[in-house]
């Protein structure tokens, strides 16, 4: 039975890798593999503490990277779930400790996805001085079967440094509620990117908001969306700037192809007169004036298309 | 040999023409500047000749190795061999530069990459692997959109003011595109106003109120940048009929 048990655990691991094209990593390298509310790998490096505990439908984790450690290497973390269906809810509390330097990259893998829901509720803590740039690509089948609700809540610390990047360009997005909330303190940093790729019916809402309350900080929030069938997009990015010489920018780019809708909500709020914030947002076909630079290449329509939003979500 | 035929095309824009019974022959193998003031419908011209959007619906015809393109949307006329550097590069957010100026080579390798960017006066260490997006100046764009001409070996180039927005440091390399271009056998066309450019040519046409008004070696046609164009009066003013007189007279 515990053979047995070995046997599945290795299987889901060999298969949770292979989804996202990852087979072995090198000792020197720190790495967590969950599937479903289960643990199946874990290999740490000098100053990381990750703790996890199983709950009903997921996990709990805590991460911690040490004050003033350099992780030499990006900490990669794979979540998922083999089975066409499922939860997964995953509970994370990082912590990147003072004068810390860390990134993290995190797959999410749901290849064979019927009904499943991956529910995330993170809290980052960028301490002072501290910089953490956090990854996160998805990895969905071709069934569009998948709910996802990550929201994270990020405070970044005097001088500190967060940025993070989510990608969902293969497969079908499915259901897609994104959010993330930061509160930038003196001479901080927030820089948000969010890059998804929507088709068939899939549903796709991110609310991206940053508060520049610290003097100096800086913040930039990037959503680049292609949607094409019947896709559904609405993208709210909100910027407010309390402190003096904060600076933001805003920046929502959407291609739209078939009958897919678009929204894009940008807020951008100054209380000082000496912050800056600016926003740009673009939605609609592909811009004619690139199409026609690679038509006049030679390259189709459609070759065309897919090239300039290649490069838009690359 | 004529590679390119312009025969009586008119093209109207809000009733008013813009192409007026124009009618030329592009010879193989030869570098052209097509010159004239703002206005003249110079790069109507050669978005007509491409196809673009816009300058699809006109009178006349256009012939490609003697046979009529009028019919052909832009990527067919491309795939035949025409292609248009844009007096405004575009940018492409994301899009690298390997990416873009392989997208319409015949061969697709690193080495026509390095090559390309190098006979654009650009290294390739520091391009191949950025994107063609607003991190880049429109001189440098300028010169990766030539690049990928150059890679795509086309046989008929039309240069929308190739020299605008690159600095005079950087010109020289368009010039050293435009030679290496004729050299591999390309027919150029050059749409400008800079006598600089016209240095460049073989032959010119001069257009004005989108009619052709004169014709010659590059040398004669120097005359327009020297105060001595043939008597025109309809620069502000188009008047078709006062235009072709002095054609005709020659």
């Amino acid at each position: 039975m515990a053979e047995q048990a070995i046997v599945d655990k290795e299987a889901l691991l060999e298969e949770l890798l292979a989804s996202i094209n990852q087979h072995k990593f090198t000792p020197d390298v720190a790495h967590v593999e969950i599937h479903g509310n289960q643990v199946l790998n874990k290999n740490l490096v000098d100053g990381l503490m990750v703790e996890a505990e199983s709950i009903e439908d997921g996990v709990k984790v805590h991460i911690r990277v040490k004050s003033g450690v350099t992780l030499k290497n990006p900490v990669n973390f794979c979540f998922g779930l083999i089975p066409e269906n499922g939860v997964q809810r995953i509970i994370i509390d990082t912590v990147i400790g003072e004068g810390a330097h860390a990134k993290f990259i995190a797959n999410c893998t749901f290849p064979n996805a019927v009904n499943i829901q991956h529910l995330m509720n993170a809290t980052i803590t960028v301490e002072k001085g501290a910089s953490l740039s956090y990854f996160e690509r998805h990895v969905h089948g071709p069934n569009g079967g998948v709910t996802i609700v990550p929201v994270t809540k990020v405070l970044v610390g005097e001088d500190a440094r967060f940025s993070t990047e989510f990608e969902l360009i293969k497969g079908a997005a499915g259901v897609v509620e994104l959010e993330y909330a930061a509160e930038v303190t003196k001479n901080a940093t927030v820089d948000m990117m969010t890059r998804i790729f929507g088709r068939e019916g899939d549903r796709i809402h991110i609310k991206e908001a940053a508060h520049l309350s610290g003097e100096g900080s800086t913040g930039v929030l990037t959503s680049h969306i292609a949607l094409k069938n019947r896709a559904s997009a609405t993208i709210e990015n909100e910027l407010i700037a309390d402190a003096p010489y904060a600076r933001g920018h805003v920046d929502c780019k959407e291609i739209v192809q078939d009958d897919a809708r678009a929204r894009a909500i940008p807020v951008v709020q100054v209380n000082n007169h000496l912050a800056h914030v600016t926003h740009e947002a673009a939605i609609g076909s592909v811009d004619s004036k690139q199409l026609e630079t690679l038509l006049s290449r030679g390259l189709t329509e459609d070759e065309a298309t897919d090239l300039i939003i290649q490069g838009l979500l690359s | 040999m004529n590679l390119l035929e312009i025969k009586n095309l008119s093209l109207f824009k809000e009733g008013r023409p813009i192409l007026n019974n124009l009618s030329m022959d592009i010879w193989e193998g030869h570098v052209h500047a097509i010159i004239g003031p703002n206005g003249a419908g110079k790069s109507t011209l050669a978005n007509t000749i491409m196809g673009l959007s816009g300058y699809r619906d006109f009178e006349g015809d256009v012939l490609f190795e003697g046979k009529s393109i009028k019919a052909l949307p832009v990527d067919e006329r491309a795939r035949k061999g025409i292609t248009l550097l844009f007096q405004e590069p575009a940018r492409f957010e994301g899009l690298g530069v390997s990416q873009f100026i392989l997208a319409g080579a015949k061969e697709k390798s690193r080495a026509v990459v390095e090559d390309a960017l190098q006979h654009a006066g650009l290294s390739p260490e520091k391009y191949m692997r950025r994107a063609v997006d607003k991190t880049l100046s429109g001189g440098e764009r300028k010169r990766i959109e030539l690049a990928s001409i150059y890679a795509m070996k086309p046989r008929l180039v039309l240069m929308d003011e190739p020299d605008s927005g690159v600095d005079i440091d950087s010109v020289k390399y368009i010039f050293a595109v435009i030679k290496e271009l004729r050299h591999r056998g390309s027919t150029v066309i050059l749409i400008t106003h800079s006598p600089e450019v016209l240095k460049h040519a073989d032959h010119a046409f001069l257009i004005c109120a989108g009619t052709l008004v004169d014709k010659g070696e590059m040398s004669r046609m120097f005359d327009y940048f020297n105060g001595k164009c043939v008597p025109c009066v309809h620069v502000g003013q188009p008047t078709v009929d006062a235009a072709v007189q002095p054609l005709a007279a020659n």
